[in-house]
């Protein structure tokens, strides 16, 4: 057997280099300060040894200005750390306008992913090289984390709650998808792998899924199914507001408040209705919670995203995985009780 | 800190010090003497440093192969869990703290015993009570959150004896509050005459800084293992969101205790080494008053910067912002202390000594602990290396590292005031050279495999770690014999050990100005303090 001996973790995605330029800066901060620290305590360890069993040494007697330059010193140069550690952090944590977008599920002990177009993915991920991809994440059960080490990025998976992280791959190649956060007996075969591709290759790899339908058409039928379409459509029988061109506007509560109206709280409004009230609409919305799988809330959080194409987003309807629109909706269903 | 000299080893009468002067199981178990009181700690403390080195010893032995091959992936899980459990709550909390602390404070201070020595007595028991559960849960199966015991997985999925693991942590929290307690009174009340705040050893000043975390932080941790016990047996929903709970509110309250805690284990090891370190190079410290109050500063900025735990938590990235600044400044303190004791050695009388030893280790592996610190209050790297090895190689720096043989060092030195009997110099350095050696083997092929990505808390890994888990794990064997053999020549020194004289490293400390071992009432004739610490020149010697 070949003695395997990285040391170093490949470079896979646009975030990776500069990560790696920081850590590099602080290596090289830390060994000179290691450094430094180890070879006075060696000499004056050897210079100054005790030679006689009854010499005494002069006493000291301190130093304000080597106080202040060791207090001083050490407190800038960790500032300098602060400000590119803050820099990258929050480059990290807006994914762009136009990436694609991603569904994660985490659930002991195995990760279900699912690409806007349908396609879906146990431990497994395609993506092309050059774009960037989203990730919408959210658990099951107890709290996982993804990571992947080689495009330094690692986001906790928090079940009531959807996190994001986003990345854009530069390097094709398999990649390890780790859970990194412990979350029970299996924790470590919580693995996977990103087939990071050529845009050409993962063309072919996505038309080559077996007729997936998108995730908002399929959110788009769950939609009918739970005959939320009695109470949300735009004609003079709705008795919840409209959803058509909600995704990313402002919404005015009864309480006064105003809030955005983006993943997070679509799931809200479906799994505890009554958390935000809609000003001008009565508590009449039944809960959801229990009754749709955290994979179907994401797939109607992808229909209703549907309902309002953005420019430039990647969440505007894709052809052929259009949804149709909630005023084609059967208008005859029943209410639910 | 100059007061009368007793003369050196004058042969000692039977029953005249505070280990002769009464005999069996009832002088110990009813004793109010915080000297014994000290010793009943160590001995509980030594009994779970081994368990846990065990639960260590299996870990390694598991990391051998990439594969989960020696145990199963639950067995694992509890191994790791039990290992850091015992390790923090019941070895390096109440280690230094409660066997040094415990043993030199009054003495320190010139006082007869602690302020309140039976509440010092009922800490002990109450710490014993609170092991038997954790004990309990380990026999009957073990339990399999991790020391953390992150929600909802502790609430609601982990199938282990989550709730008497918790109230045996929360009992034992209480032993540490008293102990707090104790402290911050005996050193607000009992100082002798002429022992002003600023004459006060630094070991003192370290020890007062920890105890004020002890006191505040403790009721954090133990309110929040209630809650979990209460989550997981009523089923309320306090952090669970499927009973309509919040996840992540646990890991606040949870940090907001246990990052002061990091510091509960530091700071005494810090005081350690200002002793060891002026001892031995003879001098008195560089920077006294920079030095104690690097300590309080610790304290309270400790508690402000919880939020660098859960930097991929989902937490607002301004939120993240303010944790990670408040993370460097903690740093701070610490350069500052280490600085200090640098320049201490300069132009002293430096003795190659086997607390020195130590000493000269803390000093490097603390510091490399506490640079990898910077690593991870740096946001753009944490996101990285959070939850992965380089964590785990982090804390062993600072806590086996620095805090680990701070206690070593801190034993050494004290070994002679307590056994009244010295340990055999020749073995003690030939240990801590393996000590050291074996640290470095263990940990620091850690740091490489966690900027490589492999995450902690895995029972399996991918092949490609397995070089430096193999390096790891022989590491581990090495620190293992290093850590025997000083419990072999301390228990042969009790019988064999050349007596000890009353100061036999000629230190200025108050506690060497009595015999060796002390009497039940430490100072025959109550101490009177003349001067600031660590006066070793004569006072023409200083000024010029
Ligand atoms: C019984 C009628 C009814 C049904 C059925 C119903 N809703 Fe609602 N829904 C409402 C009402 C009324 C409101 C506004 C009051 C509120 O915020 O709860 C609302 C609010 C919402 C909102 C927030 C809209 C906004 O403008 O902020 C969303 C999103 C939503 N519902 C989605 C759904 C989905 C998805 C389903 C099916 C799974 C569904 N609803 C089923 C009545 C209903
Ligand atoms: C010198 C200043 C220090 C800084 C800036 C620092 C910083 C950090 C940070 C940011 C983390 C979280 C990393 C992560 O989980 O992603 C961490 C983890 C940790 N640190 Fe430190 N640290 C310092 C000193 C210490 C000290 C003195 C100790 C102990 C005596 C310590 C023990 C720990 C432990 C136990 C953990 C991991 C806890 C866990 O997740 O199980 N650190 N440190
Ligand atoms: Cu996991
Ligand atoms: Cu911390």
């Amino acid at each position: 057997m070949r003695p395997d001996l990285p040391l170093f973790p490949s470079q896979a995605s646009a975030m990776a280099p500069h990560v790696d330029a920081l850590y590099f800066y602080l290596l090289a901060v830390s060994a000179f300060f290691s450094l430094l620290i180890a070879i006075l305590v060696i000499f004056f360890a050897i210079k100054f040894r005790r030679r006689s069993e009854d010499e005494v040494p002069v006493g000291n007697e301190g130093s304000l200005k080597l106080e202040l330059a060791w207090t001083v010193i050490p407190l800038l140069i960790t500032m300098t750390f602060f400000v590119w550690g803050a820099k990258l952090y929050f480059r990290m944590n807006r994914p762009p306008n136009d990436a694609t977008q991603i569904f994660i599920v985490g659930k002991q002990w195995m990760w279900k992913l699912q690409h806007q177009d349908g396609q879906r993915e146990i431990n497994e991920l395609h993506v092309p090289v050059g774009t960037p991809v989203r990730l919408t994440m959210t658990s099951e059960d107890v709290i996982h984390s993804f990571f992947i080490p080689a495009f330094r990025m690692k986001m906790d998976v928090i079940p009531g709650r959807y996190t994001q992280q986003w990345f854009r791959a530069t390097t094709p190649g398999d990649f390890h998808i780790f859970c990194s956060q412990y979350c029970g007996t299996k924790h470590s075969a919580m693995i996977g792998t990103v087939h990071v591709m050529e845009p050409t290759a993962f063309q072919a790899w996505l038309s080559g899924g077996s007729g997936s339908e998108s995730l908002a058409s399929a959110g788009s039928k769950l939609f009918q199914q739970h005959a939320c379409n009695t109470c949300h459509r735009n004609d003079s029988q709705a008795r919840g507001p409209n959803l058509e061109g909600l995704f990313g506007k402002p919404v005015q509560l009864q309480n006064g408040q105003t809030v955005t109206a983006d993943e997070q709280y679509i799931r809200e409004s479906i799994l505890m209705p009554s958390a935000k009230m809609v000003a001008g609409y009565q508590p009449i919305m039944p809960t959801f919670q229990g009754l749709i799988s955290e994979e179907g809330i994401l797939q109607l959080v992808a229909y209703i995203r549907s309902l309002s194409p953005s420019p430039g987003s990647a969440a505007a309807p894709s052809p052929g995985g259009m949804a149709p629109p909630v005023k084609n909706s059967s208008p005859e269903r029943e209410a639910p009780k | 800190m100059a007061a009368e000299f007793i003369p050196e080893a004058e042969p000692l009468h039977p029953r005249d010090n505070y280990l002769n002067v009464r005999y069996g199981v009832g002088s110990w178990l009813l004793t109010r003497d915080h000297k014994r009181i000290a010793l009943l700690y160590l001995a509980s403390i030594t009994f779970f440093f081994f368990l846990g080195g065990l639960f260590a010893l299996l870990i390694r032995l598991e990391l051998l192969t990439p594969g989960g091959d020696l145990v199963q992936s639950e067995t694992y899980n509890k191994l790791f869990t039990m290992h850091g459990v015992v390790m923090i709550f019941f070895f390096l909390i109440p280690s230094i703290p409660a066997v040094l602390g415990n043993f030199l404070i009054p003495m320190m201070i010139g006082a007869k015993d602690l302020a309140f020595p039976r509440l010092n007595l009922l800490s002990w028991y109450i710490y014993i009570v609170g092991a038997a559960f954790t004990m309990w849960a380990v026999v009957h199966g073990g339990v399999d959150t991790g020391w953390t015991f992150y929600t909802p997985l502790s609430t609601a999925a982990a199938n282990g004896h989550v709730v008497a693991t918790a109230v045996g942590i929360f009992i034992t929290g209480f032993s540490s509050i008293l102990t707090g307690l104790n402290f911050i009174v005996t050193i607000h009340t009992m100082r002798a005459p002429g022992l002003t705040w600023f004459r006060l050893p630094l070991f003192v000043w370290s020890h007062y800084a920890t105890s004020l975390i002890m006191v505040l932080g403790t009721p954090v941790i133990a309110v929040t293992l209630l809650m979990v016990g209460v989550e997981r047996i009523f089923h309320l929903g306090l952090f669970d969101p499927a009973l309509g709970g919040d996840p992540v509110l646990f890991q606040h309250l949870f940090w907001f205790y246990s990052h002061p805690a990091v510091y509960i284990m530091i700071l005494p090891a810090m005081g350690v080494i200002s002793e060891v370190v002026t001892t031995f190079s003879r001098k008195n410290i560089f920077g006294y008053r920079f030095v104690a109050f690097a300590s309080v500063a610790i304290a309270v900025l400790g508690f402000l910067v919880w939020g660098h735990h859960m930097f991929v938590s989902g937490q607002s990235v301004y939120a993240g912002m303010i944790f990670s600044l408040l993370s460097f400044l903690v740093a701070i303190p610490s350069a500052i202390k280490v600085f200090n004791w640098t320049a201490t050695m300069y132009r002293g009388s430096i003795s190659w000594r086997t607390p020195m030893l130590y000493a000269f280790g803390f000093i490097g592996l603390f510091t490399i602990g506490g640079l990898t610190g910077l690593f991870l209050a740096t946001l753009g790297v944490d996101v990285h290396v959070h939850d992965t090895y380089f964590i785990v190689a982090h804390f062993h720096y600072i806590m086996v590292g620095g805090a680990i043989m701070g206690y070593l060092g801190g034993m050494h030195y004290w070994w002679p005031k307590i056994s009244g009997k010295m340990y055999p110099e020749g073995w003690a350095r030939f240990a801590a050279l393996i000590v050291f050696i074996g640290f470095n083997l263990t940990f620091f092929p850690q740091f490489v495999l966690g900027y490589l990505g492999m995450p902690r808390r895995y029972h399996a890994y991918p092949p490609e770690f397995q070089v430096l888990n193999v390096m790891s794990t022989a590491g581990a064997s090495v620190l293992g014999v290093g850590y025997v053999i000083p419990m072999i020549y301390f228990a042969w020194s009790m019988r064999y050990g050349k007596n000890a004289p009353a100061n036999p490293w000629r230190s200025t400390g108050l506690e060497w100005q009595t015999t060796s071992p002390p009497p039940t009432e430490n100072f025959p004739v109550p101490p009177v303090v003349t001067s600031e610490p660590y006066v070793y020149a004569t006072e023409s010697e200083v000024v010029g």
